[in-house]
């Protein structure tokens, strides 16, 4: 089995209505059910806007801090799922799910397997 | 038979089979590379076997044990185990192909690039070396191999699963196999620069498309796209004239079709249409048997097609295909005012017809310009001199 992160790609410029969040909601918490029932499920988060972002960045021997994401993108990360799968198309069809139920594009990422913790 | 002819029948069959033993593309290459260097020497004092394919996966296998046993990694010993677990090779038939299938699928996965794809198909599946792929698509080597090298490593990293996709996914996925194989064939037959055809390209895709069609003979388009690629090297031939300038279809000396490929298509299409499922390379498969077919094209059936073509895929290209034959059943004033509304920048072929038809109204002085506009966007050398002659041909006679 390999993990695959599945990464909700947003567009923080577009406002959103609180009707809209609520369906959004609904619907992909139908695909994280989903998830779990076929045993794919990791981890869901979903993440606040990258205001409430801070970068911490190494240098000489030291670090700084700056406010706001990594990039000035207009995409940003808005939340993600971690999954379990076979393949690359089994962890592709789940970002169908995803994709469709929050109507935002999703970033499917691998992770390296090493074992980090 | 010579171990370089073996090399290009037999390379990307004896890796797709070396990849499903070993799980890994890389470390098939590797293993067969070393089989074909201890070939090398040996075909050189001996006759080579009566089937060298099962002797290179053979030895191939046998080299990727020995070099497995050498690392001790974990992977490696995984690898082992499944390589010395693994049953005799059958000699023909089933798994062998399936294994090729599963490679162009693999080559072929959506999650690559469009470039990688090519790319890597020619070289996994044509054999093709680097250095000649580089020089088909006119870019530099380290392009190419990077590319390849990235894809491969996506391909592993990503997990993309070495397999046929199940009947859901089949449709999304074959697409971009027949695309990749399409776009091969057509950079042999209208090089986008330099020279007009490339040979041994158009050679390539038809092989390939061969293949794919004796995996999947239940695909409809699948068949579709061997007969278009067969119809169009029938005439390929007659497609260049004695000191070489291109010849348009309706210019062409038909005796020099190359009848059997023709009669081939034409079986093809016809099985195609017994299956009444069209699809766009099954249709202009048929758009290539009706030209194919008798003393001169039957224009009301080639528009007949291209209608139902356009509505397949209404991409412009399709609609300046569409206008030719409008030119020839409804007069070339219909066939201009059809591609008045095409968008398609940059692309030569559009001022040529545009050029052509406007000659035929006699409204010469846009002619002329229109060739200019199609002059200066012409990728190859030869198309150049086709439009140059053409063009010269309106000034002469005002």
């Amino acid at each position: 089995m390999k993990k695959y992160l599945l990464a909700v790609q947003f567009d923080e410029s577009v406002p959103e209505t609180e009707e809209e969040t609520r369906e959004q909601m609904a619907r992909t918490g139908k695909v994280t059910d989903e998830m779990k029932a076929a045993g794919s499920w990791v981890f869901v988060g979903g993440l606040l806007p990258s205001h409430a972002s801070t970068v911490v960045r190494p240098g000489n021997g030291t670090t700084t801090m700056t406010d706001g994401p990594f990039a000035e993108t207009k995409e940003q990360l808005a939340g993600f799922w971690v999954v379990q799968c076979d393949d690359l198309d089994q962890a592709l069809s789940w970002a169908d799910k995803c994709a469709l139920a929050c109507g935002r594009p999703i970033e499917v990422r691998p992770f390296d397997g090493a074992a980090w913790a | 038979m010579d171990i370089d002819s073996v090399y290009r029948a037999e390379y990307g069959r004896c890796v797709a089979t070396l990849t499903r033993l070993l799980g890994d593309i890389g470390l098939a290459e590797e293993a067969v590379q070393d089989a074909f260097a201890v070939a090398v020497q040996k075909w050189d004092d001996e006759a080579p076997p009566p089937n060298p394919g099962a002797w290179i996966v053979t030895t191939a296998r046998n080299r990727a044990i020995d070099r497995l046993r050498r690392e001790s990694t974990r992977e490696a010993r995984h690898a082992q185990a499944l390589l010395l677990h693994a049953p005799e090779e059958p000699k023909e038939g089933g798994p062998v192909r399936d294994d090729q299938l599963r490679m162009i699928f693999t080559c072929c996965h959506p999650a690559l690039s469009p470039l990688a794809q090519t790319a890597l198909t020619l070289r996994l599946l044509g054999g093709l070396e680097v250095a000649e792929i580089a020089r088909a698509y006119l870019v530099p080597e380290a392009t190419i191999s990077q590319r390849i090298v990235r894809a491969k490593k996506k391909i592993r990293d990503a997990g993309i699963p070495y397999r046929v996709p199940d009947a859901a996914e089949l449709p999304d996925r074959l697409a971009p196999v027949l695309t990749v194989l399409y776009l091969v064939f057509n950079e042999g037959y209208t090089s986008t620069s330099g020279e007009l055809l490339r040979t041994d390209l158009c050679a390539d895709a038809v092989r390939l498309a061969r293949a794919l069609a004796e995996l999947m003979p239940d695909e409809p388009e699948v068949l579709g796209l061997l007969a278009l690629l067969l119809l169009s090297e029938a005439r390929r031939p007659a497609r260049v004239g004695p000191s070489g300038e291109l010849v348009v279809l309706a210019e062409q000396d038909r005796s020099l079709w190359d009848r059997e490929l023709i009669t081939e298509g034409h079986e093809l299409v016809r099985r195609c249409l017994r299956r009444a499922q069209p699809g766009p390379y099954q249709l202009q498969a048929a758009i290539n048997a009706v030209h194919t077919d008798g003393p001169a094209t039957d224009w009301v059936q080639v528009l007949a097609l291209y209608d139902q073509l356009l509505r397949h895929s209404p991409t412009p290209i399709v609609a300046l295909n569409r206008a030719v034959a409008v030119a020839e059943v409804h007069g070339p004033a219909m066939a201009l005012a059809s591609i008045e509304e095409l968008d398609l920048p940059g692309y030569h072929l559009l001022p040529a017809a545009r050029a052509d038809f406007l000659t035929r109204m006699g409204r010469i002085a846009d002619a002329v310009a229109a060739y200019d506009e199609a002059i200066a966007w012409a990728a190859n050398d030869t198309e150049r001199a086709f439009l140059r002659t053409r063009r010269a041909r309106l000034t002469r006679e005002t």
